[in-house]
């Protein structure tokens, strides 16, 4: 079949697609290429990996159900327990949650200006956004357990390090995400506040953060989801909260699986639950953007 | 040939389109016009599939085509092309490719993914883009070419598809009258030499009087027109358009040669 009306290819029509047959034969070989040396490396490097390895990936596949099956079926025999234990270990789950709620704040407010400061077009002092922006990359490469394990060696353990830490590494997270937001805000509107002689803070204030709270919102509520984990994580190095207790449990070994499951389904269920009504919060901020 | 009854779309409470009927017994190059929000995307997105009706049935050439689901939808959006008002091309691919993209329903994932189109369609690709005259355009990036060049590169994906229809979404309404004129001459030399049925979405009556062998009129989801350039009077538009006595042609128009200076004061009045 032809639905050409053309008596017959010209012969530009016939060199254009001669050249452009022979670019994607040289496009198909370098993608060719590429996935070889892609999957070569990736074979190699695994079985590099898996001979370093001490006990060998292979061999200890077969093991991986053993350590749950343990927690599971002894948490099963206990379950009668399993009520109480969550009872008591709930003022854990609220300090855990404290602290991701206070350090996701602090570090939402630091995040704004951190990013305010470093966006082009934005930027209070234009010549400082490269500092501000080491500052929020600094700030985001260290990780929380690095600047919590300092903090708690300094001021010792309990709930207030992880929140600092928490709370660094979220100002500087979400700068860089803010800052992403800010890029492409509309400037129009900056620019008429700025002609009736408005300040910097006012500017923003009025200019911008209209136009950037739903989306600001939005990640900082993805933050918190991920300040609940990170906070249960830093327990495990003596930041108190849920961690702390579940180090304890599994620390102790079979006899204590039961409380250890009891903090599963707590933290478990928190994270579903925070989950949830975030993202319903979020889908709320972003349809009614157009509003 | 193709035949649709009582075909309605609501969505929420808002009857977009209501139970339309239009019996078309042979390939003819048809025109549908109406203020925005009159439902002629909404009509001719169900004709593709894009998007499922309410109630109602569209039949083309004995086989149901409101009923089909999964692979036999897909072979029929494949039989049935559609040429958007934004173009709707990949911007970062390049023409060629984009064009190619008309075969997808005959290609599996895989071979998409290595870019494995056969020689022949690569070739065949490149003489549509030729009767189109963009042929010197195949390997510039799609987001390179202008909103004219764009839009027959939409066309030629069309055409790649080998299509019975084409559905033509509003084609001219984001070019400049010139671009605009060259799309809807191809598109008149496609249903004249291939014999292909063209249904297009038009604001302008002019564009429908000049192109078109029919013209559906459409009011708030309802057709209250159907019949020949001819029978389209200047009180019949009024009705389409809801518009007063002091209705002129001028301001639907985007021709250039109907556009003379006096006109041209009239249309910017109304814009």
């Amino acid at each position: 079949m032809t639905d050409i009306s053309l008596s017959g290819p010209s012969p530009t029509v016939a060199s254009i697609q001669s050249s452009y047959i022979a670019q994607v034969q040289r496009r198909r070989l370098y993608g060719g290429l590429t996935l070889l040396i892609f999957v070569v490396l990736m074979v190699s490097g695994f079985n590099i990996a898996d001979d370093r390895n001490a006990g060998g990936f292979w061999n200890g596949l077969h093991q991986i159900g053993d350590y749950p099956a343990d927690v599971l079926s002894e948490a099963w025999e206990k379950r009668a327990d399993l009520p109480a234990l969550i009872v008591k270990f709930f003022p854990a789950l609220v300090e855990t949650i404290n602290i991701a709620a206070v350090s996701t704040l602090i570090g939402a407010i630091c995040g704004l200006f951190l990013s305010l400061l470093g966006t082009r077009g934005l930027a209070r002092w234009p010549r400082l956004i490269p500092v501000f922006r080491r500052i929020s990359d600094i700030m985001r490469a260290v990780p929380e357990i690095v600047i919590a394990l300092v903090l708690i060696f300094i001021l010792g353990g309990g709930p207030v390090p992880a929140m600092i830490a928490i709370a660094i590494h979220t100002a500087g997270a979400l700068a860089k995400m803010f800052s992403e937001v800010s890029e492409n805000t509309d400037l129009k509107a900056v620019e008429g506040l700025s002609s009736t002689g408005a300040t910097w803070s006012q500017r923003m204030l009025l200019g911008v953060l209209p136009q950037v709270a739903p989306n600001y919102v939005s990640y900082a509520l993805l933050r918190f989801e991920i300040n609940i984990r990170a906070s249960a994580i830093l327990g495990f190095v003596g930041a108190g909260g849920l961690g702390y207790e579940l180090r304890n449990s599994m620390a102790w070994g079979p006899g204590r699986f039961d409380e250890a499951a009891a903090i599963f389904i707590l933290l478990f269920g928190t994270i579903v639950f925070f989950d949830q009504v975030s993202s319903r919060y979020r889908n709320r901020l972003t349809e009614g953007q157009g509003q | 040939m193709l035949q649709i009854n009582k075909l309605t779309k609501r969505f929420g409470d808002k009857t977009a389109v209501s139970s339309a009927d239009i019996f078309i017994d042979k390939p003819a190059m048809i025109g549908v016009i109406g203020r925005s929000g009159a439902g002629k995307s909404t009509l001719l997105r169900m004709l593709n599939r894009l998007s499922d009706s309410t109630t109602g049935k569209i039949e083309f050439e004995g086989e149901d085509i409101t009923a089909l689901r999964g692979s036999a939808k897909r072979d029929w959006q494949s039989r049935c092309a559609m040429i958007f008002q934004q173009f709707n091309l990949v911007p970062r691919m390049d023409v060629v490719s984009n064009v190619l993209h008309g075969t997808l329903n005959k290609r599996s994932t895989f071979a998409t993914m290595f870019n494995l189109y056969p020689q022949s369609d690569i070739h065949r690709a490149i003489e549509i883009l030729d009767r189109l005259g963009i042929a010197e355009q195949a390997p510039k990036r799609a987001e390179a070419l202008s909103g004219g060049q764009q839009q027959r590169v939409a066309i030629a994906r069309a055409l790649m598809q080998n299509p019975k229809i084409i559905l033509a979404d509003e084609p001219i309404a984001s070019l400049d009258p010139m671009n605009a004129q060259v799309v809807m001459q191809s598109l008149r030399t496609i249903h004249e030499e291939d014999g292909r049925m063209v249904i297009a979405n038009l604001h302008t009556l002019d564009t429908a009087r000049r192109y078109c062998d029919r013209v559906i009129g459409m009011r708030d989801g309802r057709i209250v027109f159907d019949g020949t350039p001819e029978q389209l009077t200047t009180g019949v538009a009024r009705d389409i358009y809801g518009a007063s006595a002091d209705f002129s042609e001028a301001a639907t128009s985007t021709e250039i040669e109907t556009l003379d200076t006096s006109k041209l004061r009239t249309a910017e009045a109304y814009a």
